[in-house]
């Protein structure tokens, strides 16, 4: 059961507060409006010519038939671009090479934008092909009630009754019960085959690699410290000597330096763990994780990047902002015999974001 | 004149009027701003001439904020030690004389000609030592390494300036600026002395051939290519995200539009 | 001709075999409604078809391992650095592969178009109520697929080891590490041991080009098939009922139309990976946990999370040699997870609160839904200042704010900002109503003046058009539920409406279904705004054609298209009278 509609607006709503019409001269249609004249035979219409072809559902052709051949050659021009565009895109491909910045930069702007021409130019002739080629068309399906009808529904519910009966899987309920029971491990199997996806956490998560004696050697030059070499105001990224390709020791072990005048220091700084007013807090920002170091001299804060977490360096890193709930850890460091700075110990508590077992 | 006001009935004599209005604002607001004391850099006179010469434009310029002995007020500083390159990376950068005083003082066209800078370095300097200016072969990067620089850049800088030097932002309305600007000089005295909020990289903590190393990043790093094509700031996600709502989903929309629009006919509200 | 010879050849080949003719004409013969609205979804099907072929393409050349390699290639800037495989391989794609960096470039931006489309998608499902039934299981497939898509894109970007996606793995893993009892387990498990270890890329690279598109391409398909089973749903229109589809037939309109919309799809693509540089990687440096960067953001997609992150206070307890970071695992867990919790069971709470369980294939106008569409946009004022929050320390650096400030108006903002647009969009609503009845009962203005014998001027009007008229006039008001009906003749109160949970129920019934009064000639003040299923054919409300044929009646001279028998008489009720001022 179909119709065929047009887009014709009601005769008669023709007052000059209108809107423009398309077709000024002539008989008041807006384009694929079936002509008036022409007798349009309705599919499943009481037909009685048997021997007349079928009748169409979709016009043939679109209305304006001139407009029609204008936008076809914009059709074909638009694809003819892009095919040229297409052609354009192979030879920047072999004639292009890269292996440089400024030579990529060329390689992409050609390569992009003949791609870019051809998929526009396929699109643009498509989509005027579609608007202004084919006729303009309005149909009316059906819907039928998604729900089934109540005799499907109760066949359905019979078939489905007489195959549970028969498969005796609802009458004998040890058979059941024992299925069930038979496929519940293999569905637990495919979990308790992750186990071994990694380690337990054991305590791992409460030590790092820092140790009585380390030596603290600043980051990307590996070069050690003297406690005279920071200048106050001064900020150092330190790392264990010899970890410098372990990135899983640096994820926890990373410090920073922070040279202060000594009389700046104040509780919960532990002062018998600096050295001349350095002091050596974890890298690691207690919220979760990101590495922390904008220090504003000024101010004497340590800011983290990520979530803005804010410690304040001369009183034991505790938070003043952000969301951090615990201060940085303190690394416990003093100088050794030939005047390095050393760490006397690992932190005295885990560093990094918390987790549940932490205490 | 006759042949301006035959034609005052134009379709474009209003467009024509208002832009010539904009012009002369222009080279009104140009003359009155222009770069004042842009005399030419005369061959600096050394030793005790610079010195007096420095003194009496710190007199004129720096004292009413620093003090006349350079001792500080509570407006300012002391400068007291700070060195002829801390004096150097802020008169040249043009943020001192600072006009406004607000969080930070932002770069902005130098007051003093690089001649008079150096006078006022010299007197400083005179006061009580601290860091040279560098000079020219100390910030030179070339023959240091890019790579390295990369990585020294990304472990001592990159948390304030960005990973390119595109800048950031700090507490209180501080912010470390966008490195576009600065000279291998500018890096380098910006480095030693740690102006504002910046910590101090003396040369223990960065020695001069790293600083050179980072010198080479942020130079040949800022001039480099965008092969990708425009860089969109270089500043991550952000604004890769806006272009992706805004240019992207809205041409799609336009496209979605164009496609489905009926001949002629206008939607359903007049 | 040449149709017919293929037809019998190829088609006479598969139709031998597959028995596909009937099948196929229905197919070609189903009706596709037009409106742009409805291509949303398609722009995220096409993007993840280009998602899937530029993704394979990169296959080719990039290598999933977290193994140490010192950097020879083409971007000398990093010569010599040591960086992982996945990194190198990156910078292999990008400077010394042809088209590699257009690829990669294309790759991700449709990614980012993806999630764009599907966040507009999705937002235009419920503001149109296309999520009622017979589309529940749609929408909650949906909801699956944008988190899919999440996740998918997350760890998209996280392949290339670089500094910024290798913070934000740190960031993920100091999350699950938060989350109680199981948290440093389950992060152990995903990264096999202590972060970063050397297993994350390869996982997360069988994730995401495995296991993850192959869930989302099962979904989509299911998507797909449940609408073309169900049918599209229409915008209301003249001639649009719940048992019909107005529109053009799939063979070959809407085939031509989602073809060309492909091309535009895969076009602005190309456009933004030929001008828009995205994420370069060569620029961010390989991953090394000791550094970070300013300004490090997620995606976009991701950005909300970021924000709920930034914007906690902080929070934590310890207890018992416990700790709970509720500062970590709240903001990761509950802005997003109740929204979209609440998003997957909205269909169903609307279904309870209304009591409509009528099969819906014509759309809301979100002004006719006023209270959800009020909630739509008070959940995206929440989600967009977290997410803007996400960004604020660009926000910071950029338009001069000071950073705390920013947070400190997040928090705030989070709050009275949803409680403001909920006010704001349901009066917004409501006047859009009013504007829409006052059209239908008065009709549009033409802009002629006439004067009357009286003296007094008055204004022509004259009636929207039948198809204007159908859309005004679409309201579907729900019925009202036996069980929320008002008590009966001996006061005893309808059983859905008793006890404490049928109070709440009868009350949210009120809010939800709060709106103008539909257009009526005799003006019964009718306080929930139903007992009136109109469907914007006109019929059934006679009223209607009166007020219209009163109004314009003055202006003389005047036809009414000849679809309403109107009497001569107005039958002029106060309102018309008081507009037209004819007095009669």
């Amino acid at each position: 059961m179909s119709e065929i509609n047009g887009h014709s607006e009601l005769p008669g709503n023709d007052l000059p507060g209108d809107g423009p019409e398309e077709v000024p001269a002539g008989p008041r249609r807006v384009i694929g409006t079936p002509s008036p004249a022409a007798a349009r035979t309705l599919l499943g219409a009481a037909e009685p010519d048997s021997d007349q072809p079928a009748p169409r559902e979709l016009p043939s052709d679109p209305a304006d038939m001139r407009r029609a051949k204008a936008a076809e050659r914009i059709v074909a021009a638009c694809f003819i671009i892009a095919m040229l565009a297409g052609i354009g895109f192979i030879a920047a491909y072999i004639g292009l090479e890269v292996h440089s910045v400024d030579a990529v930069l060329r390689s992409n702007l050609a390569l992009g934008t003949t791609l870019s021409v051809a998929f526009l130019g396929l699109a643009f002739g498509a989509t005027v092909w579609v608007r202004h080629l084919m006729p303009d068309v309005e149909i009316t399906e059906a819907r039928k009630p998604l729900a089934s009808s109540a005799e499907d529904r109760a066949a359905f519910a019979e078939t489905f009754a007489e195959g549970a009966d028969a498969s005796q899987f609802v009458k004998r309920p040890l058979l059941r019960r024992t299925l069930i029971a038979a496929t519940l491990p293999l569905a637990i199997a495919p979990v308790v085959l992750l186990r071994d996806m990694g380690p337990l956490p054991g305590t791992s998560l409460r030590h790092t690699v820092w140790r009585k004696g380390l030596r603290l050697v600043e980051d990307v030059t590996n070069s050690p410290i003297r406690p005279s070499d920071p200048f106050p105001g001064s900020i150092m990224t330190v790392i264990p000597e010899g970890y410098q390709d372990d990135d899983d020791a640096l994820a926890k072990a990373a410090t920073i330096l922070i040279k202060l005048d000594p009389g700046e220091l104040q509780p919960p700084t532990v002062l018998n763990w600096t050295v001349e007013g350095i002091v050596a807090y974890s890298k690691i920002c207690t919220h979760v994780g990101c590495p922390v170091s904008l220090y504003e001299q000024t101010t004497h804060h340590i800011l983290c990047p990520c979530h803005q977490s804010t410690f304040n360096a001369p009183k034991g890193a505790e938070v003043i902002f952000g969301p951090a709930a615990r201060p940085l850890p303190q690394l416990p460091i003093t100088t050794n015999a030939e005047g390095y700075l050393v760490a006397i110990s690992d932190f005295h508590e885990p560093v990094g974001p918390s987790f549940w077992e932490r205490g | 004149m006759r042949w301006i006001t035959a034609r005052r009935r134009h379709p474009a004599a209003g467009y024509a009027v208002v832009l010539l209005t904009l012009v002369a604002i222009g080279m009104a607001y140009a003359a009155i701003t222009g770069a004042g004391g842009s005399a030419s850099a005369s061959a600096p006179p050394v030793g005790q001439q610079q010195i007096a010469q420095g003194q009496e434009i710190f007199a004129k310029n720096c004292s009413s904020c620093h003090g006349l002995e350079a001792q500080g007020t509570p407006v300012a500083p002391s400068l007291i030690g700070v060195g002829a390159a801390a004096v150097d990376f802020q008169v040249s950068t043009g943020r001192m004389p600072a006009k406004v005083t607000g969080a930070e003082n932002e770069r902005k066209p130098p007051q003093l000609n690089p001649g008079q800078t150096h006078a006022v370095a010299a007197y400083i300097a005179s006061l009580a030592g601290g860091p040279p200016i560098p000079s020219a072969a100390q910030v030179n990067p070339s023959g240091a390494s890019v790579a390295v620089g990369q990585q020294l850049f990304i472990a001592n800088c990159a948390q304030c300036h960005n990973f390119v030097g595109a800048g950031g932002a700090l507490t209180y309305g501080k912010f470390a600026p966008a490195l576009t600007q600065a000279t291998p000089t500018q890096l380098y005295e910006a480095m030693l002395t740690g102006p504002e909020a910046m910590p101090v990289f003396d040369d223990a903590t960065l020695t001069p051939q790293s600083k050179r190393d980072i010198i080479a990043y942020v130079t040949q790093t800022r001039s480099e290519a965008n092969p990708g094509g425009f860089s969109l700031g270089r500043i991550g996600p952000v604004t890769e995200g806006l272009v992706a709502f805004l240019g992207l989903l809205f041409f799609m929309v336009l496209a979605a539009f164009w496609i489905t629009a009926k001949h002629g006919k206008t939607e359903a509200n007049e | 001709m040449a149709i017919e010879r293929a037809l019998e050849g190829v088609g006479g080949f598969l139709d031998d075999r597959f028995r596909g003719a009937k099948g196929f004409r229905t197919l070609f013969k189903k009706v596709f409604p037009d409106h742009w609205t409805f291509l949303l979804g398609e722009i995220a099907l096409y993007c993840f078809i280009i998602l899937l072929l530029t993704g394979t393409f990169l296959t080719f050349f990039f290598q999933p391992s977290m193994t140490g390699v010192i950097y020879h290639g083409s971007y000398t800037h990093l010569d010599g650095v040591r960086m992982s495989e996945a990194y190198a391989s990156t910078l292999n794609i990008s400077f010394d592969v042809r088209g590699g960096l257009l690829m990669r470039q294309i790759h991700h931006w449709a990614a980012d178009l993806f999630m764009a489309a599907i966040f507009a998608h999705m937002l235009r499902i419920f503001f149109t109520g296309a999520y009622r039934k017979p589309r529940e299981v749609n929408w909650l497939i949906g909801i699956v697929l944008l988190t899919l898509g999440m996740l998918e894109g997350l760890f998209g970007y996280s392949l290339p080891d670089d500094l910024l996606s290798g913070a934000g793995l740190r960031i993920l893993e100091g999350v699950m590490q938060s989350i109680p009892i199981v948290g440093t387990y389950l992060a152990f498990f995903l990264f096999g041991g202590a972060f970063p270890g050397h297993l994350i890329i390869p996982r997360l690279y069988i994730l995401h080009v495995l296991l993850v598109p192959g869930l989302i391409l099962a979904l989509i398909t299911a998507h797909l098939f449940i609408m073309f089973h169900q049918k599209h749903t229409q915008m209301p229109g003249k001639g649009r009922t719940d048992q019909n589809v107005v529109g053009a037939p799939t063979y070959p309109y809407f085939m031509a139309k989602t073809g060309a919309f492909f091309f535009f799809t895969f076009g602005a693509l190309s456009l933004a990976s030929t001008f828009a540089q995205i994420n370069p990687v060569w620029l961010y440096g390989p991953y090394t946990p000791v550094a970070m960067s300013a300004g490090s953001q997620p995606d976009f997609y991701m950005g909300m999370l970021e924000g709920a992150l930034r914007v906690m206070v902080p929070w934590e307890w310890n207890v018992a040699g416990h700790t709970f970071s509720f500062n970590v695992f709240l903001p990761a867990l509950v802005p997003l997870g109740v929204i979209f919790t609440g998003a997957a069971l909205w269909p169903f709470i609307e279904q309870w609160i209304t009591g409509d369980k009528r099969e819906h294939h014509v759309n809301d106008r979100p002004r006719n839904a006023p209270t959800r569409t009020a909630l739509g946009i008070a959940v995206i004022t929440f989600y967009g200042v977290l997410w803007l929050e996400g960004a604020n320390d660009v926000i910071a650096f950029n338009f001069n704010v000071p950073l705390y400030t920013t947070t400190r108006i997040a928090q705030v903002a989070m709050f009275a900002g949803p409680v403001i647009a909920y006010i704001l969009t349901k009066r917004i609503c409501l006047g859009l109503q009013r504007k829409d009845k006052h059209l239908l009962e008065h009709g549009v203005e033409t802009g002629i003046i006439r004067q009357l014998p009286s003296g007094e001027f008055i204004e022509v009007t004259r009636p929207v058009s039948e198809e204007a008229h159908a859309v005004l006039a679409s309201r579907t008001a729900p019925p009202s539920p036996p069980a929320l009906d008002s008590a009966d003749v001996n006061g005893i109160p309808a059983p859905g409406s008793r006890g404490a949970l049928g109070k709440v129920r009868a009350r949210l019934n009120t809010i939800l279904t709060e709106g103008v009064e539909p257009p009526s000639s005799n003006g019964h003040p009718n306080g929930h705004g139903n007992g009136r299923a109109g469907h914007g054919d006109g019929q059934g409300e006679p009223a209607h054609a009166t007020i219209q044929a009163g109004a314009t009646q003055s202006g003389g001279s005047r036809e009414t298209g000849g679809t309403d028998p109107s009497p001569a008489d107005s039958g002029g009720t106060g309102n018309g009278a008081g507009h037209d001022g004819a007095g009669q």
